[in-house]
């Protein structure tokens, strides 16, 4: 059956590009995995966290929103933006989740600032999420 | 005639001027390796986005969604205009904003009315004093962009597109073609006109298994690919911009050794007559004192 091929792709640069057992990823029906011999699957991707096996050990990754094809066991992630739980920052994940909130406060409106604010809190709600989780 | 001392100060200030365009040269080519990876960097998501959406879109009605039907009626047209922040990059901006003016007269000899979303000091400056309808401008923004600010600018249109505020979204940006060749273009950018795929992976569609529906999928993938575009032209005037200064500069360089070369002739010429001229005064001195 071989293995899959995992190439996860941020309009920034291509931040994995390789062999890996399994993958599992945050869609917008809920949460999906990935083996070896996966029937051609495309779905979008939601802000959570994404973790695959690459035979030696366990990677864990946060993600944003995009979408992911699967086909011909090679899965590619296409999302905004994406990053290692190893290489996020605790505190100041914490930090900027708390400068979120505050900046959102109790504004309820439409404008692009709100709309700014809650992308950037839910991306950090997320970061602290999947980083909690890994300590 | 100008004199010895003159000539000398010219040659010290095409010196000086030189080195300025040199110094300018090599920045904009630092710069432009530098824009030149994130362009590369990029290529990988946009190419493979336009598969999936290609693939996607193929075969399904295009009335699924607002976005990919076109208004029977366009009375007005946005266009989100591309230039560079600062000058001194030869005929980069001048070229941009002439395509951007005809196209604009185009639009309103039609009957329609034309608002500008302008990204770029140059552009800005330009259609302010001729008094355009500007929506919005962004500058000093280069090098800084990242895919939200893009997505916000997407989420702008496309309200505004479906409030009937504007009826047609288009961009005119400067491609990089190579070192020496970038060139304005245009690109429509709503309503959306879908990467057309190649008739041959027509099956191939057929087998994916979409979660939610393919339907949905798409709609939720429509607003990216405008971000795609426009990430892609942003990037693109980014490289072009560099690529133009730098041509610009490397011009200039060598246009300043040929001045310095002619106001050396110059200098050697007048510094010879006036030592001919000062050789005739003596002799001419002598002359009279042995006579007398």
């Amino acid at each position: 059956m071989g293995r899959l091929f995992l190439e996860i792709v941020t309009p920034e640069k291509i931040v994995v590009s390789q062999e890996v057992d399994s993958v599992v990823a945050p869609g917008t029906d809920g949460e999906f995995g990935v083996l070896p011999g996966h029937i051609h699957f495309l779905t979008g991707i939601v802000p959570g966290e994404l973790r695959y096996n690459t035979g030696t050990g366990k990677e864990s990754m946060a993600v944003t929103t995009g979408f992911a094809e699967v086909s011909n066991n090679k899965v590619s992630i296409l999302v905004d933006a994406a990053e290692k739980t190893s290489e996020i920052d605790a505190e100041r994940a914490r930090q900027s989740m708390e400068r979120a909130r505050e900046r959102l406060g109790d504004r309820r409106s439409e404008d692009i600032d709100t709309l700014r604010a809650e992308a950037a809190l839910i991306r950090a709600i997320m970061r602290v999420r999947v980083v909690e989780k890994a300590i | 005639m100008a004199t010895l001392r003159d000539i000398l100060r010219k040659i010290g200030a095409v010196k000086k001027t030189q080195q300025i365009t040199k110094a300018m040269n090599m920045v904009a080519a630092a710069k432009l390796r530098t824009t030149q990876g994130r362009m590369e960097n990029f290529k990988p998501y946009a190419g493979k986005f336009a598969e999936v959406l290609g693939n996607l879109a193929s075969g399904m009605d295009p009335g699924i969604h607002p976005l990919l039907v076109k208004k029977e009626e366009v009375s007005c047209v946005e266009l989100l205009h591309f230039t560079a922040d600062r000058g001194l990059c030869g005929s980069f901006n001048v070229n941009t904003v002439n395509a951007a003016q005809k196209w604009i007269k185009g639009q309103q000899d039609n009957g329609r009315d034309c608002s500008l979303t302008l990204v770029g000091k140059k552009g800005r400056d330009f259609f302010r004093k001729q008094g355009a309808n500007i929506t919005e401008s962004h500058i000093r923004i280069y090098g800084m962009i990242d895919i939200s600010f893009i997505n916000q600018m997407t989420r702008g249109f496309i309200t505004r597109y479906l409030s009937d505020e504007i009826d047609e979204v288009n961009m005119i940006y400067t491609r990089f073609i190579n070192m020496a060749k970038q060139e304005p273009t245009l690109v429509k950018l709503i309503p959306i006109e879908p990467p057309q795929k190649e008739a041959e992976t027509e099956e191939k569609a057929a087998e994916y298994l979409c979660e939610p529906s393919a339907e949905k999928l798409l709609i939720e993938l429509l607003p990216k690919h405008i971000s795609v575009q426009i990430y892609n032209a942003f990037l693109q005037n980014e490289v072009s911009e560099h690529a133009a200064r730098m041509s610009a500069m490397d011009n200039a360089t060598k246009n300043c050794s040929d001045i310095v070369e002619n106001l050396t002739l110059v200098y050697n010429k007048a510094r010879q007559a006036a030592i001919t001229a000062e050789l005739m005064d003596i002799v001419g001195g002598a002359e009279a004192i042995t006579k007398a």
